[in-house]
């Protein structure tokens, strides 16, 4: 408890440089998934190319791509932009899927009667079928946010700061609260995001959440969670 | 008023949907399109507001070919109702009834003034506006679908078996509240049904329709029932069957019943 009163300024400036690297990493990956989720939901024959090409970046081991993106990018090896490239990539290979199932479980009749009432294109995706999606892509993008938190840390083995530094440090130095301190920031930060993200969606979307009078029909708040499973 | 002349319709796959179709709908009517699945008459409608364009022919209203104007603008100026009401689930009944009304441009508070009296017109009442779709019943929300066809003040209005998916209690109202609505706006609707009966309730015109829109007959209600053009539309609506065919039968209490051929009492005769 005592190094954890002594060392204040170091755990907040480790949770600000995590927050600042695994943030706008979630933030591009959905930016980057949109269209492409759009695109492999839009044109059948991209949707198995572009699904297949994403998942397996999943499949990339971070700590290499971590070596090999300065050298990509050029980016020196202890910058946080690497971390925030590689995190992006992680996070739209979970988003894609999630953005292009959303898109194909918009109910058609919605989306005809959308176009009978004379929505054009660019309109109708952003007023209908966006918001009908989303459901599905916030589902999407809890376990990205989960995800990406808990994979930042692996950038402090490189040195890059995040509340990663904080066990690898520890680790180092054999000091046990400091480990403890990494690890239970590390997840109290991700479910932090993960209800903030939950709140956000019933601000935004308060029709998924009422009861239906007709209990067979279909309801949008159940498909689409998908598994994470962290790459190490 | 629409007018199909010589329209064919033959998708990718070959198969021939609608086959050399002539009519006029004249303006003000409630002309009813009825035949079985598969017959065309969705696609024929769909021509209207270029939701399907012909292979061949033309389709006009007021004597302008569809195919010359913008299918956006178009569909903005002529209301539809589509079976299971269409409504948009994740926007409230007020904002789904003024969704063209914003389309074009109307401000934000005379859209909902707007959508609130369509909703006095179709008989929905006010405090519903806040709902969203899933949380009316079936009937309220094919109300919802009419008030949103109609809010735009639309000339042409196309149904596309709007009434199919509700209980006979709750259809015979709403049909009974589109002839009322008719008369009072004098808007030319378009109505497409499988179930003739809706066709003979509804209907100033019908038009029975057979694989690949081939008119089998077109008349009123009654040219059908008393004089059925071929054996397709005595066996469409049941005439071969007898279930329109009702005889004379006094009751105990001195009454004149019409009973049909299986017995069943259809109603009372009113001398």
């Amino acid at each position: 408890m005592s190094w954890i009163l002594n060392n204040l300024p170091l755990i907040l400036d480790r949770l600000w440089a995590h927050v600042a690297t695994s943030l706008p990493a979630i933030v591009l990956a959905l930016l980057i998934s949109l269209p492409l989720g759009w695109l492999a939901h839009r044109y059948r024959p991209l949707n198995g190319p572009v699904l297949t090409g994403a998942g397996l970046m999943y499949a990339l081991p971070s700590l290499p791509l971590f070596i090999v993106l300065p050298v990509l990018i050029g980016t020196g090896v202890r910058d946080a932009v690497n971390v925030v490239v590689a995190l992006t990539l992680y996070g739209v290979a979970l988003m894609v899927r999630s953005v292009s199932d959303g898109l194909d479980g918009i109910p058609p009749e919605a989306r005809s009667a959308a176009t009978a009432l004379g929505y054009r294109p660019l309109r109708r995706f952003l007023a209908v079928d966006l918001p009908l999606a989303g459901p599905v892509i916030l589902s999407g993008l809890r376990v990205v946010a989960v995800s990406t938190v808990s994979l930042c840390t692996v950038g402090a083995v490189l040195g890059i700061p995040s509340l990663g530094l904080l066990f690898t440090d520890g680790f180092q130095r054999g000091i046990l609260a400091q480990i403890l301190t990494g690890i239970v920031l590390t997840v109290a930060l991700a479910l932090a995001l993960d209800r903030l993200l939950v709140l956000t969606g019933r601000l935004l979307m308060p029709w998924a959440r009422t009861p239906s009078r007709r209990t067979s029909r279909r309801s949008h708040r159940a498909g689409g969670v998908e598994r994470a499973v962290t790459p190490s | 008023m629409i007018s199909y002349g010589s329209v064919t319709k033959r998708f990718r796959d070959g198969t021939v949907a609608v086959d050399d179709f002539s009519l006029s709908v004249p303006r003000g009517s409630l002309t009813v399109l009825a035949g079985s699945s598969g017959c065309g008459k969705t696609t024929l409608m769909r021509m209207v507001n270029r939701m399907v364009d012909p292979s061949e022919g033309r389709v006009a209203v007021d004597g302008q070919d569809v195919a010359g104007q913008d299918p956006v603008a178009l569909r903005r100026r002529i209301g539809y109702v589509m079976q299971n009401s269409g409504l948009l689930p994740h926007r409230t009944v007020g904002q789904n009834i003024a969704t063209v009304p914003r389309l074009t441009g109307m401000d934000r508070s005379a859209a909902r003034r707007k959508a609130a009296d369509m909703m006095d017109l179709v008989g929905l009442a006010p405090e519903l506006a806040n709902r969203y779709p899933a949380q009316l019943s079936g009937g309220q929300q094919q109300r919802v679908g009419v008030a949103r066809g109609l809010a735009a003040d639309p000339e042409i209005l196309l149904m596309d078996e709007p009434f199919g998916a509700v209980d006979p209690l709750v259809r015979a109202d709403l049909q009974r509240q589109l002839v009322e609505l008719h008369h009072q706006l004098g808007t030319t609707i378009l109505f497409v049904t499988h179930d003739m009966d809706e066709a003979l309730t509804l209907g100033d015109h019908i038009v029975l329709l057979q694989a690949g829109a081939r008119i089998a007959q077109q008349g009123t209600p009654k040219d059908f029932v008393s004089a059925p053009a071929s054996d397709f539309v005595r066996d469409f609506l049941g005439l071969d069957r007898g279930q329109r065919t009702l005889r004379r039968e006094t009751a105990a209490d001195g009454s004149v019943l019409l009973v049909d051929p299986h017995g069943r009492p259809a109603g009372v005769l009113a001398e």
